[in-house]
């Protein structure tokens, strides 16, 4: 197979990945309504709308609560299970980690209406904290995964030694184990927040009237086609974007090659 | 076992029962329940099940899910294998890791934003019958149609396909592709009796995840699809938004449940399988 084939195919399939990002980036300064080629003028006109739009603001706030939040319950979790499943062995371990590794493989919209339902039947539906909770769930296997591949790095006798010399394992957790995850847990803080940051459907349906930005994105392309869209877009973009690039500079790159 | 490893050991067991097995296992409840007066009703009663298992839209849906996400599943495979095969055997480590980087990001862009981005540009006087207008063709119907809920599918899987095709690629020991090749072996069949049965194991976990995330996704057949006729996920928004049939969307949602497991439950098999000697 020649190397130039192969060479541009890789490029079309970039261009396909990221014409959508890219366009809709153009479109945000874009003077038409509905844009096409060529171009209209630039403006400035729909980051003016979104920025005088109040509901915007709450659902900007509402989405700060939530994947602050919730990034902070996952990472928090997501520890306890990663250092739980590198220091022990126990009966029906495959069955502990299948329990928090299973909510990435199951659609969306079923754990919506799954949350929706039970979340409602004990009073914990329509309420913002509603959404952290379902995020959480969302969220923490993704912690576990980036701890769990730096404690594979983490030289054992070091905790060991913490104990010989008379720590309990309280201290040389904190005094070995935590430290050494640091990268890692800011890495799981950023990608937990940059995933509920962008998650939709479950925050749809559990949280009653509290909406956040993506949930506003989709009232608002439910109604009609309103370039607005592009530039709440945008921004949601440059904060993700933001969030993994931190984790990224901050190891995700060392954790996720080194242990390969 | 000491107060320490409890103390680890049990939030996450509690969290999870609490917030994900206790929905999912209330879900499943909740489709034999009943709606009276417009208010769920906990019962055991088969009805929602025979209504919906009797009505032939259900079945259109099912069918239209299932194809859907199977075409999608085959060109997204398609469509990422000769990408992943230069990123893995023709282009440097750094390099590697730089696309793949690339390739994360559209995990943390809104998909809804890019949805309707797709939309705008594939409409009828969007940009590419903008472009093809100026050579002189088109101009081309593709929303509402399934290439636009494919090109929707694609948008959303296709980069995790190519990470995960490359992973799996990357991990071939060169040794043996070498060693095909030093015996004469031309290049086809080396991907072919090499390459492939090495990948295996990877190239179809790639398609399961593919294929899971296409068949659970509401955003590409209802805005790009037109939703007509309706796919799995938006029978289920349209049966609990608009109807407040909850239990019949639980119908629904089960199906969807099993029919997933199956087709995990048979493709890990038969990806972890091992080769039988010829």
């Amino acid at each position: 197979m020649s190397t130039w084939i192969l060479r541009i195919w890789l490029g079309l399939v970039l261009l396909f990945v990221f014409m959508p990002i890219i366009f809709s980036v153009v479109f945000s300064f874009n003077s038409d309504r509905f844009p096409t080629i060529p171009l209209g003028h630039f403006t400035l006109h729909w980051y003016q709308t979104i920025w005088a739009d109040p509901d915007v603001w709450t659902a900007a706030r509402n989405s700060v609560i939530v994947s602050l939040s919730t990034c902070v319950l996952a990472t928090m979790l997501g520890f306890c299970t990663a250092y739980t499943d590198y220091r022990y062995n126990f009966r029906l371990k495959g069955a502990y980690l299948a329990l928090i590794l299973l909510p990435p493989t199951i659609p969306l919209i079923i754990l919506a209406l799954a949350m929706l339902a039970w979340l409602s039947k004990i009073g914990a539906s329509g309420q913002l904290w509603s959404i952290i909770i379902a995020h959480t769930v969302l969220t923490a296997p993704f912690a576990m995964a980036i701890i769990r591949l730096r404690l594979n790095q983490i030289d054992q006798d070091l905790e060991a030694a913490g104990w010989n010399l008379g720590a309990s394992e309280w201290v040389a957790l904190r005094a070995v184990v935590l430290p050494f995850c640091r990268p890692a847990i800011v890495s799981a803080l950023c990608l937990t927040a940059a995933i509920s940051f962008d998650e939709f459907a479950v925050a749809w349906y559990v949280g009653g009237l509290n909406k956040t930005i993506p949930v506003l994105i989709l009232e608002i392309v439910q109604g009609n086609i309103d370039p607005q869209v592009n530039s709440i877009g945008s921004f949601v973009f440059l904060t993700s974007m933001t969030l993994v690039v931190l984790a990224q500079l901050l190891v995700f790159n060392r954790v996720m090659w080194r242990s390969a | 076992m000491n107060r320490f490893a409890l103390a680890f050991r049990l939030p996450i067991i509690v969290w999870q029962i609490l917030f994900f097995l206790g929905p999912l296992i209330f879900m499943v409840a909740m489709s034999f329940f009943l709606v009276k007066n417009y208010r769920m009703v906990e019962a055991f009663e088969l009805k929602n099940w025979v209504k919906m298992m009797t009505r032939g839209y259900v079945w259109d849906s099912y069918w239209l899910t299932l194809a859907l996400a199977t075409l999608t599943t085959v060109a997204a495979s398609l469509a990422a294998f000769p990408a992943a095969f230069y990123l893995a055997f023709r282009t440097s480590e750094s390099l590697r890791r730089w696309v793949i980087f690339l390739l994360i990001i559209p995990f943390f862009t809104s998909y809804l934003v890019r949805t309707f981005s797709w939309y705008v540009i594939l409409a009828e006087s969007g940009v590419i019958n903008g472009i093809l207008g100026w050579l002189g063709l088109g101009p081309y119907i593709m929303l509402n149609t399934m290439f636009g809920t494919i090109v929707g599918y694609l948008t959303l899987t296709l980069p995790l396909v190519v990470i995960l095709q490359t992973v799996s690629l990357a991990n071939i020991d060169m040794r043996l592709v070498q060693a095909a090749q030093n015996l004469g072996c031309s290049s086809a069949r080396t991907l072919w009796t090499v390459i492939l049965p090495l990948s295996r194991t990877g190239l179809m976990i790639a398609a399961l995840f593919c294929f899971i995330l296409a068949f659970g996704d509401f955003v590409a057949p209802y805005y790009l699809g037109g939703s007509k006729p309706p796919t799995l996920p938006i029978l289920i928004i349209d049966t609990t938004k608009s109807g407040q049939q909850w239990p019949r969307a639980a119908v629904v949602a089960v199906m969807m449940m099993v029919t997933l497991f199956a087709i995990a439950f048979t493709t890990i098999v038969l990806a972890y399988r091992k080769r039988t000697s010829k």
